[in-house]
Order: C-alpha cells, then sequence, then structure tokens
C-alpha cells in the first residue's frame, strides 16, 4: 500500500513492482572455497530488519529494470531510492 | 488454584449477573530472577510456559508480552488445524499437535471449541492432482487419516463449491482429512494463561523485551520495558518478530517476516461446514460458529512489520472465492485485518536450541503455526527443560540450514495455513 518511485519511471503504484529481497548480499567469488556455515550465511540467513531495509525491487509491469530502495519496515516509509551498483545511502 | 469451569459454576454465577467470576490470570510484578522466561505471550509461548510447569515440574517460570496476551497471530489467524503434511518429520510433528488438540478442552478445563470439521484441499490441474494424490499415500502410511475425493464427492461433500468444468481453474478432486478442523483462537491462549497461571507462572503483559544482556556464550537476562529480569534460560516464542529478539542476542535467523491477511464477511445461515483450502487459486474459506464465512489470503512478498497488507492481495483472493463459490457473489465483507508471519526458506519452523547457551527459539511457523500450538509448545518445553530436542523436534533445529537437511513443507504449506 505505497507509492514507489522508479528511479527510470518516477512515481507508480506499488503493485506494478516485484520484490527481490535483501539488497548487497554479495555472491561468493570463490563457492568452491566456501563453508557451510558461509554457505548458509549466504543463502539462508537474513537480517529481516524492523528499522531501515535495504531492498532488491523490480519495475516488472514497468520498464522491468531493477532498482534498490530503502524502506522502514515498521512503518512501509520508502527513504529513499537508489539503482543498482550504487553505495547504499546512510 | 482456579474453581473448576462447569456448568453448575455458570448458573451460580449467574445469580450475580456474571460480575464475580474469579480472575483468569493475575498482573504480577516481574520478579527480579526466573529460572526460565518466555518471550511471547502467544499461544507458543503460553503452552511452553503451562508444559514446563506440567511436565518438568519447574515453577519459576515467567512470559512477557509485550502487548495482551493472545493479540498477536494467535488472535489473528483463520484457525485452521490440520497434520496432512508430506515428509515424516512434519507428519509427526503436526500429528502429534492435532493429538493434543483432541482432548485439549478437558486438559485445560476451558473450551477451546475444537471442531473436527474436516479439511479439504482442492486440486485445479493435473500436477495438483497428482502432488495430492501422492501426499494422501504419504500421510497414510504415516497413520495420518487423508482422502481422495472425485469431482462427485467433492460435490456431494461440500454442495456450494463450483464443480463446473467451465471456470477457469476448474476443480478435478480433492483430499480431505476428516480428523481436521478449527478452534477458537482466543480460547487457545486463554486456557493456556489460566492453567499455567494456576501453575505459579507469571504472565507479565504490557513488558516488551529490549534486549538480551550476554556474558560470552551464554545469557544473563533480558532488558524489558519493566525492568531488567535476570534468568538463566530464555525460550523465545515470538512469530513475525524473531529476528528482532536475535539481533538483540548478535544472532541471525533464516527468517523473512511478511504481512499475511484474513477477512470476515457479514454472519449468515450455516452453508458450509467443513474447511475448503485451494493452493492453487490462493483461497480458502470455513464458516465461524457466528456465522461470518472466514476467508485466508496471501502474504505480501515484501518484509514488513506494518500488521497490514496490501488490497490487491484480498482482491485476488476474493475474485478467486467468487469463481469457486458463485453463491457468495452479493456478500459484504466485514472486517480485514493483518499479522506478520515469519516464514522459513523451506516453509517449516524451528524448534531449537542455539549457539548461545540457555537461549532457545520457537520460530518458523510462518503461515501455518496455530494448528501446532499444542505441540510446538510440548516439545519446546522438553526443548528447554532437558537442554535437547525431543525425538519428535529434533530435525526442526536451526542447523538444517546449515546441514542441508531441509523439511521442505512448500507444497503442503506455502498458502494453505
Ligand atoms: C491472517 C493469518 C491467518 C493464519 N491462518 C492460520 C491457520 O488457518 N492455521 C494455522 O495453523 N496457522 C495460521 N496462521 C499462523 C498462526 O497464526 C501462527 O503461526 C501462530 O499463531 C503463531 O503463534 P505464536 O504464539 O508463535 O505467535 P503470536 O501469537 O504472534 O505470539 C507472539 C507474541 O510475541 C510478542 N512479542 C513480539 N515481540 C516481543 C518483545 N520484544 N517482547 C515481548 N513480547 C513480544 C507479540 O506481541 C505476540 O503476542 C495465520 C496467521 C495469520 C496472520
Ligand atoms: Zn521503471
Amino acid at each position: 500500500m505505497f507509492i514507489i518511485k522508479c528511479p527510470y519511471c518516477g512515481e507508480r503504484d506499488h503493485s506494478e513492482f516485484s520484490y527481490g529481497g535483501e539488497a548487497h548480499i554479495n555472491r561468493p567469488k570463490k563457492p568452491t572455497e566456501l563453508t557451510d556455515d558461509q554457505w548458509a550465511e549466504y543463502l539462508f540467513m537474513r537480517k529481516n530488519i524492523k528499522g531501515i531495509h535495504y531492498e532488491r525491487w523490480n519495475h516488472s509491469h514497468g520498464c522491468r529494470r531493477w532498482f534498490n530502495m530503502a524502506r522502514d519496515t515498521s512503518n512501509d516509509k520508502i527513504h529513499s531510492v537508489y539503482k543498482i551498483g550504487e553505495k547504499p545511502p546512510v | 488454584m482456579k474453581n473448576k469451569y462447569s456448568i453448575f459454576t455458570l448458573i451460580k454465577n449467574s445469580f450475580s449477573y456474571h460480575e464475580n467470576w474469579q480472575k483468569a490470570w493475575g498482573n504480577p510484578k516481574p520478579k527480579s530472577y526466573y529460572d526460565i522466561v518466555i518471550v511471547g505471550g502467544g499461544g507458543h509461548g503460553l503452552a511452553t510456559a503451562y508444559y514446563l510447569a506440567k511436565e518438568h515440574n519447574l515453577k519459576n517460570i515467567a512470559v512477557v508480552e509485550k502487548g495482551w496476551i493472545g493479540g498477536g497471530n494467535t488472535g489473528r489467524n483463520t484457525t485452521i488445524i490440520r497434520s496432512n503434511y508430506l515428509w515424516d518429520a512434519s507428519a509427526g510433528l503436526y500429528d502429534h499437535a492435532l493429538k493434543i488438540w483432541e482432548n485439549l478442552s478437558q486438559e485445560l478445563n476451558f473450551n477451546v471449541m475444537f471442531s473436527q470439521r474436516g479439511v479439504m484441499n482442492l486440486a485445479h490441474n493435473q500436477h495438483d492432482v497428482r502432488e495430492l494424490k501422492r501426499r494422501t499415500h504419504a500421510n497414510r502410511l504415516n497413520g495420518i487419516d487423508c482422502e481422495w475425493l472425485n469431482v462427485d464427492q467433492v460435490k456431494e461433500f461440500c454442495p456450494i463449491i463450483n464443480c463446473s468444468p467451465d471456470i477457469r481453474y476448474p476443480v478435478m478432486g480433492s483430499t480431505l482429512q476428516r480428523r481436521a478442523g478449527t478452534a477458537r483462537h482466543d480460547a487457545v491462549a486463554w486456557g493456556y494463561a489460566r492453567s499455567a497461571d494456576s501453575m505459579g507462572v507469571d504472565i507479565i503483559q504490557n513488558c516488551e523485551v529490549k534486549g538480551i544482556k550476554r556474558k560470552g556464550d551464554s545469557i544473563e537476562g533480558l532488558e524489558t520495558t519493566k525492568g531488567f529480569i535476570k534468568t538463566s534460560k530464555i525460550g523465545v516464542a515470538a512469530a513475525g518478530h524473531s529476528s528482532v529478539i536475535a539481533n538483540m542476542a548478535g544472532l541471525k535467523l533464516p527468517l523473512e517476516s511478511k504481512p499475511l491477511q484474513a477477512l470476515v464477511s457479514e454472519p449468515i445461515k450455516p452453508i458450509i461446514d467443513t474447511v475448503v483450502m485451494s493452493n492453487a487459486v490462493h483461497a480458502y474459506v470455513s464458516q465461524s460458529d457466528k456465522g461470518e464465512l472466514v476467508i485466508g489470503a496471501g502474504t505480501d512478498s515484501y518484509v514488513s512489520y506494518t500488521q497490514k497488507g496490501t488490497h490487491e492481495i484480498i482482491e485476488g483472493t476474493l475474485k478467486a472465492v467468487l469463481e469457486l463459490y458463485p453463491i457468495f457473489s452479493r456478500l459484504r465483507m466485514l472486517r480485514q485485518w493483518g499479522g506478520i508471519v515469519d516464514i522459513c526458506p523451506d516453509a517449516s519452523p524451528i524448534i531449537s536450541k542455539t549457539s548461545i547457551k540457555g537461549l532457545y527459539f520457537n520460530c518458523g511457523w510462518g503461515t501455518g503455526g496455530f494448528k501446532a500450538t499444542p505441540g510446538s509448545g510440548h516439545l519446546f518445553a522438553y526443548t528447554i527443560a532437558k537442554d535437547e530436542p525431543h525425538a519428535l523436534n529434533a530435525p526442526f533445529n536451526i542447523n538444517r540450514f546449515v546441514s542441508g537437511d531441509l523439511v521442505d513443507e512448500h507444497g503442503a504449506a506455502a498458502v494453505a495455513h
């Protein structure tokens, strides 16, 4: 129940977008050298934060491009939207 | 001791206009030390405290709840109870709970209104048919009652379902678990609270846990809005807020918390005497004793703690409901609400010790933990008291995400609760 400002298209109803989960989880550079604990961390463990959450979204019913967003999960207020590759705002 | 509820106490109290009933549980101030503190006064937390006191003879126990007991998902769910899960581990876990449900009202001397009205799971395509037949066989091998109904039998068992072959997702059959059904959600929390209180458990409401004090690899106590509580064991049963509590202890869990919604219609005369669920079209319906249709919707995709979901989720559910039950087309919806459910990657729960000594988690029940309330409390109590899991919850340890020994129940758990 919120409006998302796609960095490419502007403000749209959130139903045009798909959620892509927690952002900034890097794919392991050397997967063969990972321990089971490290795999579990990468695959399954999530911050699941109540507060500012950095997450990925896709404008699936629009420009179809991915971007990142910082949203407060305690009230669904969006703090900022930023492009893939950009550093998360503090 | 609590006075026993019976027809006689009901009559007796009617003479004083029901104004002199004994309090069902107290309102204690927290003591400075407890042997065990349970975080979260939902059904799971209260049941855990009850079984700790009753079966493990432990007395110095508190349940701390940030709001009022049963005000979380326990009081927000659609109350479907069943045990027809696919894998042996889940069958063991959920049927353990179902067996306790069958005598729970007597055991607690509190009418939890457990009603074994049967639960149907509809199939709408060839894949559903194969999957549900497979589950029927798996259930029966595990000693769980389950039947396969063909379309004619579906029509006979629940006549208001639209079984026309012309609808977008035609009904092609259904499973039926006759021992499954519903119960009164509040009563479960209240019944456990009342019995736990009478055995000396302190139920502390309006007391939010704000921090966990650690000393190396063990715990010292809890920072709460009612002060510091020293304890040697903490059992967390905080549903959607599990990760928040885990973070306080420096742990991460494999959970995502998402809104899940439900809604009820205006009350009508009895029209559906069973529970009908459909994974494929994302709709399930039962009727409450007050006559309201109780309709479960889906989860939103994103992490949120707002306890409200989006409109489009409800819209999608109602579309599916109307195609399956055209007879409901002119019903008005009365209320809608959301709860925050903690979802595990394999759609199975966690009842487990953690890497921190004395800290235990009962979480990840996601969209479907109400049905497990008695069993979950029973096994969590065992795990906390003995500091080792019971055979039934051993597969649901937190380490399965490292070992890869997942209990994948997406087919049985995903939408259907
Ligand atoms: C809309 C909806 C429909 C559902 N339908 C079904 C269904 O049909 N069948 C089924 O089996 N399951 C269903 N579920 C899931 C089910 O409700 C839950 O799995 C179950 O009730 C969880 O019980 P609980 O006691 O663990 O959690 P809760 O009842 O949520 O209790 C957790 C408690 O912890 C408290 N808490 C949180 N943080 C803190 C803190 N920091 N300090 C102190 N206390 C804290 C909360 O206030 C809350 O009262 C549904 C859920 C929803 C939301
Ligand atoms: Zn766009």
